[in-house]
């Protein structure tokens, strides 16, 4: 199993049936994929979709039936087309009950930092920020380290923040990691992972918490 | 009942200078036969609010390309790196909100609100350039103004010679706000244009009396 299908499935097991989700660009998109067949859950799209289902090939192309990332999609039965206020105000206003992202620093305090890098180009946050600050569990699907081996997991970002102080767990292909008042604390780690390989892989102090477990997947 | 008109005399009706909301995600819902008459028509110094430009090729992003927009307000401008180069050189203005922050600036100027206190942005760089803390009662908000149009130019499916519309799908999103906030409503309709009293009350998503002005398509679909 590759890395993104291991946190993708282990991010399926977070949620419970009933539960309204918003997934994010990449990986987080992949927890849909996993999800068991008993639980059922609201997926939610920025651009006006609550009850988003798998793009469906004897549907016909139509450029008003995607996801906010323009893919095209379905819309479930009971799922419904609503407008960006209400879209939004889905997210803010405590009825999301988690958004999935990914992201490319994460730190101790829960802040990330997912939508710009220093000198890179300018685009824009889109609903992310509201997503961060607004869904009551943010949860971070990250690989452990960036491509050349650098630790995403960090004391502090030091990319331009989505949100400050807000994510509760990140789950890796090494580990689950909560973020607590207290800083990280390492909750579980993937099959054939030590403890010392998450340790020395993450930037910032890591506690291991008192009933660490392996992780299933 | 609202005025249907060709689509030159209604973009005739907008004037340089004018502040346009303009409905539309990655250009899905953006009017492409008014984007092409403005261009026409080289309406110029144009503020622009639009969730994301998509574009140079299609979307509002083709305004900007026109050099017809002074100032573009977006969420999010991935797909038009041209509005940061213009804006770093100076040759354009512009403002970044987060999406939820867009769509409720619009709402609070269509619906008589102050504006809006919001988490979102706080200890961001949208705080630092674009937004107002506010702490009430111990509790920390983003304070945005409202944002009005001049004009609203959105595209929907469906509209009856009352200005009743029906969106269809997603096409729906910023336009519903859109259409509350704006002096002048100019919305190109897909399908021919029904008699009054086609549509159910029920399934109406804007009433006809926020409309100004219909173009019609004739089912004609103007994909850019």
């Amino acid at each position: 199993m590759n890395s993104k299908e291991l946190i993708a499935r282990r991010i399926a097991k977070e949620f419970v049936s009933g539960n309204v989700v918003n997934l994010g660009a990449g990986v987080p998109q992949l927890v849909a994929n996993y999800l068991a067949k008993d639980v059922f859950v609201w997926l939610h799209a920025e651009n006006g979709i609550v009850g988003m289902g798998k793009a469906s090939p004897d549907l016909p192309p139509d450029r008003y039936r995607t996801d906010a990332g323009e893919m095209p999609v379905s819309i479930i039965p009971g799922g419904a087309v609503i407008d960006s206020a209400t879209s939004f105000g889905i997210i803010r206003g405590g009825h999301l009950d988690a958004t999935v992202l990914g992201t490319m620093q994460v730190d101790a305090e829960g802040s990330i930092a997912n939508w710009m890098v220093p000198g890179g180009k300018f685009a824009g946050p889109g609903g992310a920020m509201d997503l961060v600050s607004g869904a009551k569990r943010v949860i971070v699907a990250t690989e452990h380290c960036s491509k050349d081996g650098k630790p995403k997991i960090v004391e502090k970002c030091t990319f331009p923040l989505t949100g400050y102080g807000v994510v509760d767990s990140i789950f890796s292909e090494l580990a689950f990691i909560k973020i607590t008042k207290d800083g990280l604390v390492l909750m579980e780690t993937a099959p054939g992972v030590t403890a010392a390989e998450v340790i020395a892989k993450t930037g910032a102090p890591l506690a291991v918490g008192s009933d660490l477990r392996e992780m299933e997947i | 009942m609202a005025n249907i008109m060709d689509v030159k005399s209604a973009v005739s009706l907008i004037k340089d200078g004018a502040v346009v909301l303009s409905g539309g995600f990655y250009g899905n819902g953006t009017p492409a036969a008014i984007v092409t008459e403005m261009i026409a028509q080289k309406k110029k110094d144009l503020t622009v609010a639009n969730n994301d430009g998509n574009t140079v090729e299609k979307g509002v992003g083709r305004l900007v390309a026109a050099g017809l927009v002074k100032k573009f307000i977006c969420t999010w401008c991935g797909r038009l790196p041209l509005a940061p180069e213009l804006a770093e050189k100076g040759e354009m203005e512009l403002e970044i909100n987060p999406q939820g922050t867009f769509v409720e600036r619009i709402r609070a100027a269509g619906f008589g609100l102050g504006g809006v206190l919001t988490p979102s942005g706080l200890n961001t760089m949208i705080e630092e350039k674009w937004g107002e803390r506010i702490t009430l009662n111990g509790k920390d908000w983003l304070y945005h103004t409202p944002l009005h149009g001049d004009v609203a130019i959105v595209e929907a499916d469906r509209a009856d010679a009352a200005g009743n519309l029906v969106f269809h799908l997603t096409q729906r999103a910023f336009s519903v706000a859109m259409c509350t906030a704006a002096d002048l409503v100019i919305v190109e309709v897909t399908k021919p244009i029904e008699p009054v009293g086609s549509i159910d009350p029920e399934h109406i998503h804007v009433p006809g009396m926020f409309v100004d002005v219909l173009v019609p398509m004739n089912g004609v679909m103007n994909y850019e």
